[in-house]
């Protein structure tokens, strides 16, 4: 079925660019309503210093989403990034047993979350495996050696300057991290949208034989992205450990299925060839908002997972169940 | 034929089960007394059923992540039936959890088939739902071994022919499925949707409808795979089983399904599930910590899917030596 249905566009033309615009409209038409159902429903959301609370909801999984959504137009997945976090973070609080600084511990956070993709990127890339089942495994071979190392134990005692990543305040209720989602988000947005590198991207989403017949170095890319994934997965490695000042092997569970959520509600076609940076800024927004807002409600997580599972499907239903009806 | 029999896949991993085995016992000769393999057997049952349900799924191009949510929501669900109705047969039971666990995989099914979302989508999705459903219903709280009835209890530890009812369970579902994957319309249509979808719809099978049999299949396995859980282990919460569908899909990549579709045997299911079972019960044996388990899965994960892909490279002329690395 996935063959007979997949949607292939050979450039982005005007009424795919509409028709793009029109799902990131709907999805900012689902934030602001969420936005204002919230405020009616809670006296406590409305305030400055909690809503600069919520965007710890999503910042750090958004990171990774940005990365992840390219990976996934290229026609690939990356199951393991919450595992690539756990590892990463266990590499660095390993690094404070060493008693080494917040910029060496900044550059193993990074080079854990650079080796882990690139080992992705090798199997997917060099010896042609499935991205899907390389990466279930690594997602427990990651965490595997995170509690290989640390087994019911917990690493502590990071340096106090290290706390601004996670913790930090740049102006006013404005956090260092959502300054950082910013930037990264922009930064993603130009390669994607602006670059050969975004184009070819698409390219290889669509038609990777096609891709690779015009010249393009598809085992290449992929494996960039595979990198670039990692990548973002040590820097929510490093946010995440500053903001919990601690490391378990537990540690950002489940995220890769947020992340996914995150990407595809972003209107991120799963099969790839299709997608935006703009989209994935909106679903970031609504998923946090989703999680603050029922969390105010004293809705517990569990609940909000129902809401999220539902989102991730409904969102696609809806407009598949609304061509059929048209069709009628 | 015979050269056929030995470079088979399924073939090669009884090897390596066996060279497991041998490994084991060198050190522990008690590991592989016939009592000590039936246990593990024993334990490996539920795994082996969910990877026949798994294996099917994967046949026809897609893949079942709820299975652990399905078999966690039929548990709590079974098991506040049998404490609001202690004196309800098993039988009864039985037939609940399978046609529960059907109905989930029929949802997950008709989403596949009729709205054409990709299967990752939809499980991912009915996955997080079915596990906040327990917890709805359940408000959170345990159902203990005190409140289950003793027959609720007794039924998987019910001995035949000195096995345990959860061992033949799963061997019966291995009798069941072989014939059906081989012997009916339904298992051979898998096979070709795999294979080449095109090709199928041009035969006359409808790709979706066989997706979504599979789907029903692999929910009703889950479903009494919920029963056996629950009852064996005599407690139900919500996060039963949590993360049980990665080491699923991971006995069905060890057993040489290919994650693309049409290729993969009953055999090959329950082979890769035992080599997962063998090593987990060894690792307290030979005292290695049970935190290795963990890393020790996914490594045999990428070695199995590695060297299966090894297996089925063809041996043609390459045009364009990137060519493969690009699909």
């Amino acid at each position: 079925m996935t063959e007979t249905t997949r949607f292939i566009p050979d450039r982005l033309q005007s009424p795919l660019q509409k028709r793009l615009k029109s799902w990131e409209s709907l999805l900012l038409l689902v934030a602001i309503s969420i936005f204002v159902a919230n405020s009616f429903a809670s006296p406590y959301f409305l305030n400055a210093w909690n809503l600069s609370d919520a965007t710890f909801n999503f910042t750090e999984k958004a990171m990774i989403a940005f990365a992840m959504a390219l990976l996934i137009i290229s026609g690939e997945i990356d199951l393991s990034v919450a595992s690539i976090i756990a590892l990463a973070s266990t590499a660095m609080g390993a690094a404070v047993q060493m008693g080494v600084g917040t910029p060496v511990l900044i550059l193993v956070g990074l080079g854990t979350g650079v080796l882990c993709g690139a080992f992705n990127g090798v199997l997917v890339t060099r010896l042609g495996l499935p991205s899907i089942v390389v990466t279930i495994g690594t997602m427990s071979l990651f965490r595997g050696i995170s509690y290989i190392v640390l087994g019911d134990q917990a690493f502590r005692g990071y340096p106090a300057d290290f706390a601004f990543f996670g913790q930090g305040y740049v102006f006013w209720v404005i956090t260092f991290e959502l300054v950082l989602f910013a930037v990264i988000a922009v930064i993603y947005g130009v390669i994607l949208h602006m670059t050969n590198f975004g184009r070819t991207v698409y390219a290889i989403g669509n038609n990777p034989t096609g891709a690779l017949f015009s010249g393009i170095r598809v085992a290449r890319v992929k494996f960039v992205l595979f990198l670039l994934t990692g990548l973002m997965s040590g820097v929510a490695a490093i946010c995440l450990t500053s903001r919990l000042g601690s490391t378990r092997p537990s540690i950002a569970t489940g995220w890769e299925l947020e992340v996914v959520t995150m990407v595809v509600l972003g209107g991120v076609n799963i099969l790839g060839g299709s997608g935006s940076i703009p989209g994935v800024v909106i679903a970031a927004f609504v998923m946090g908002m989703v999680t603050f807002g029922l969390g105010l409600l004293n809705v517990p997580g569990i609940v909000m997972s129902i809401v999220i599972g539902a989102l991730l499907i409904g969102v696609i239903a809806l407009p598949r169940l609304w061509k059929m009806w048209q069709a009628r | 034929m015979l050269q056929r029999l030995i470079t088979s896949r399924e073939a090669l991993l009884l090897g390596a089960i066996a060279v497991l085995l041998a490994l084991i016992a060198t050190r522990f000769p008690g590991y592989v007394a016939p009592s000590n393999l039936a246990d593990v057997f024993n334990d490996t049952s539920p795994l082996i059923l969910l990877a026949i349900g798994q294996m099917i799924v994967i046949l026809t191009k897609c893949i079942d992540l709820s299975v652990a949510a399905n078999l966690a929501l039929t548990g709590m669900v079974v098991s506040m039936i049998n404490v609001a109705l202690p004196g309800l047969p098993v039988a009864v039971i039985l037939v609940v959890a399978v046609t529960l666990g059907a109905v989930m995989g029929m949802f997950n099914g008709i989403l596949v088939w009729k709205l054409d979302i990709p299967p990752i989508v939809v499980t991912l999705g009915t996955m997080t739902i079915f596990r906040g459903i327990i917890f709805l219903i359940s408000d959170g709280k345990w159902v203990n071994s005190h409140e289950m009835s003793p027959s609720f209890k007794a039924f998987p530890r019910a001995e035949f022919l000195g096995l345990p009812m959860l061992s033949w369970t799963a061997i019966l579902a291995v009798i069941l499925f072989t014939v059906v994957m081989s012997r009916t319309t339904l298992g051979r249509a898998a096979y070709a949707v795999g294979g080449n979808p095109h090709a199928a719809t041009y035969t006359g099978i409808d790709v979706g409808r066989t997706q979504f049999w599979a789907f029903t299949i692999s929910g009703a396995l889950a479903g009494l795979t919920g029963y056996l859980w629950v009852s064996r282990y005599a407690v139900a919460y919500v996060d039963i089983a949590g993360g049980f569908e990665l080491d699923v899909v991971a006995a069905c990549v060890i057993g040489g399904i290919s994650i693309a579709g049409g290729i993969g045997s009953v055999g090959g299911a329950l082979l890769g599930a035992l080599f997962l079972g063998v090593i987990k019960n060894a690792l307290p044996v030979i005292n290695v910590s049970p935190f290795w388990q963990l890393a020790i899965s996914g490594g045999a994960i990428i070695i199995a899917v590695a060297v299966n892909a090894r297996a089925s490279q063809t041996k043609g002329r390459i045009i364009l030596k990137s060519a493969e690395h690009a699909t």
